[in-house]
């Protein structure tokens, strides 16, 4: 009960920031990319372009994303470090993992309606699209132009999302914003290339090589995972199994960082 | 009677030096006890430990040794939390939220909520003197507005204990004026006041009781009266319209400063009553101009023991 209502706050408090420091700007640049880019294919791709726009909506989703995500991440908490305006917050009856779990959560919240806004505007677009395209050029394309399978990818990219903010906030808790942005980038570069690291020892000879890649390969997390945005626009089945399991892995990844944050921040002496 | 504030041993050691850290003694075996009810004055010179302890109790740094109560409560529990409040030195809030907002999410922190919570949170806002402003973005607000708000915040629960590291910071001559009559009415309402400060004389306004910290140790607790001090040594008297052949003949002239024209700064021990003094000054036509008495200021009282003290080398061990 009193959990839920600070985590609340504190959480609110992050989304009105966010807002207010113009994070929300980035939608602008959405949609300008995605009509610009739009008009302009229109007179030279024929019947290719809806893929295109698909492709580049939901990259743009994911990119506009994990900047927000790092941007933001990394201040959270230390931030209120610096600032000291954690000293206030900190003496009202609210427990540490509590600051943690809300400030995480505002974030989320950030995201969760740049997302949602960003992937209505993509639909609006790819409707008009559909609606404007002659009859032959539809009937060669692989899926719909708006395609409710593109859900599926929207909500791996978000559930990833999440998990790249857990670790910007998990650097938060005890580093400097620049340090967590590298750190914080790095792990998403990397988490990125890291099923390749389950195979590293076909690659080379030395064990021991081999098992420190093992080694990290279950440290990092898995990204290339959660991107299906290929097979959906392609049209290519995304099973409801596959779904289930990536998102399984990303929230048990999620706990597993924010517990770590908040044993963390619980221990840590604001100087 | 049960103990506002109760510390014991209370140590705390700051590593310092970036390459071979050290344990650096910003407090050392504080042990206090503070009753409910009591304006208490935390007082010390720049570097003495205050704010270290203050922090120590909001428990947003660990004790190196030593243990902190509130209210019978270790520090941080968070339903002691719930009956104190805490103004920092040197607040400072959200850039973008209104004064307001952040009040209104911190009443929310203690179950406020609809119209209960704006009247709360407007009654606080009004209290401590920001107006129609109340509406603008923190980051438009003024040093002294800040320190006004972070005021309010620290009220905003109607604490039983609250706890005030340099509430006179950054504020006018009325913003102080204000702070101690606030101060006086929590006081009036029953509530324990524990602030930290270095002037002497909004200890001496407000203070049932003080403690002086200096290098990390504390040095004195009592009443004002009792620490002597800042007992009076004796009167400053001045006076004008007045001749020196007068002074002269009165046999104060090694104890007269001239001032100005026909203005005269005349020192008198204690046991020489002004009165008398002043008396016979008026029959040859002086006018009084003040009276004031002359005591130790915190000021000589914080010299006198930081010569005293070990120099602060000392304090970094190892
Ligand atoms: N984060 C820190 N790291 C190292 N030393 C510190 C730190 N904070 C405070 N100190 C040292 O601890 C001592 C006590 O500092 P503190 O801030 O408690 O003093 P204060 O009494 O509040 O002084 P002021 O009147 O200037 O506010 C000082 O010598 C200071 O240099
Ligand atoms: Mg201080």
């Amino acid at each position: 009960m009193r959990t839920s209502r600070v985590v609340a706050i504190v959480a609110f408090n992050v989304f009105k920031e966010s807002v207010r420091d113009k994070v929300l700007y980035n939608l602008v640049f959405f949609a300008v990319l995605l009509i610009a880019t739009s008009l302009l294919l229109g007179k030279l791709t024929a019947g290719q372009e809806v893929k295109i726009i698909k492709d580049l909506g939901l990259a743009a989703i994911s990119l506009f994303g994990v900047f927000i995500a790092i941007f933001i991440g990394i201040g959270l908490v230390s931030k209120e470090v610096e600032r000291r305006s954690i000293y206030s917050i900190l003496a009202k009856p609210i427990r540490r993992h509590e600051f943690i779990l809300g400030k995480y959560s505002g974030l989320v919240l950030t995201l969760l309606v740049n997302v949602a806004i960003m992937s209505i505007a993509l639909y609006l677009v790819l409707g008009y699209m559909s609606w404007t395209e002659a009859e032959e050029f539809k009937r060669a394309w692989d899926a719909p132009a708006a395609d409710p399978a593109m859900l599926k990818a929207i909500a791996l990219i978000f559930v990833e999302l999440m998990l790249v903010t857990a670790v910007a906030l998990f650097f938060s808790t005890f580093s400097s914003p620049i340090l967590s942005a590298v750190f914080t980038f790095g792990l998403f570069i990397a988490g990125h290339f890291n099923a390749d690291l389950k195979h590293f020892e076909g690659v080379v000879d030395s064990r021991v090589a081999a098992s420190v890649a093992r080694g990290w390969y279950y440290v990092l997390p898995n990204l290339a995972a959660f991107d299906v945005k290929a097979q959906v626009v392609h049209a290519q089945p995304v099973t409801a199994g596959y779904l289930g399991f990536t998102v399984a892995y990303g929230f048990v990844y999620i706990a597993m960082v924010l517990l770590a944050a908040m044993w963390i921040f619980s221990r840590r002496d604001f100087k | 009677m049960t103990l506002a504030i109760r510390t014991t041993d209370l140590t705390k050691d700051y590593a310092v030096g970036f390459w071979r850290k050290r344990p650096y003694r910003a407090l050392d075996q504080l042990s206090l006890d503070v009753g409910t009810g009591d304006v208490f004055g935390f007082l010390g010179p720049n570097g003495a430990g205050k704010t270290t302890t203050l922090k120590l109790l909001m428990q947003l740094t660990f004790p190196t040794r030593g243990r902190a109560e509130i209210l019978g409560r270790p520090v941080g529990d968070v339903d002691v939390k719930r009956r104190i409040g805490y103004l920092p030195e040197h607040p400072y809030f959200y850039d973008y939220l209104t004064a307001e907002e952040l009040l209104g999410g911190f009443a929310g922190m203690f179950g406020y909520r609809g119209a209960e919570r704006a009247r709360r949170v407007g009654t606080l806002l009004d209290e401590v003197g920001i107006g129609p402003e109340r509406r603008l973005a923190l980051r438009k607000f003024s040093k002294g507005m800040i320190q006004r708000v972070g005021l309010a915040q620290a009220l905003i629960n109607d604490p039983e204990v609250v706890f005030l590291d340099e509430p006179m910071s950054g504020l006018d001559p009325l913003g102080r004026r204000e702070v101690r009559r606030l101060i006086l009415r929590l006081r009036d309402q029953g509530r324990t006041v524990f602030f930290s400060s270095h002037i002497l004389a909004d200890a001496e306004a407000l203070c049932s009781r003080v403690a002086i910290l200096v290098g990390g140790r504390l040095r004195t607790v009592g009443s004002l009266s009792d620490i002597t001090a800042f007992h009076v040594r004796g009167w400053e008297l001045v006076v004008s319209g007045v001749e020196e052949p007068v002074l002269m003949r009165m046999g104060l002239m090694q104890r007269t400063t001239r001032i100005g024209e026909e203005r005269y700064a005349i020192e008198l021990p204690i046991d020489e009553p002004p009165d008398k003094v002043l008396s016979d000054l008026t029959v040859t036509g002086a006018r009084l101009v003040s009276l004031n008495p002359i005591r130790d200021t915190l000021e000589d009282f914080f010299v006198r023991q930081v010569s005293g003290v070990d120099p602060p080398e000392s304090r970094v061990k190892g």
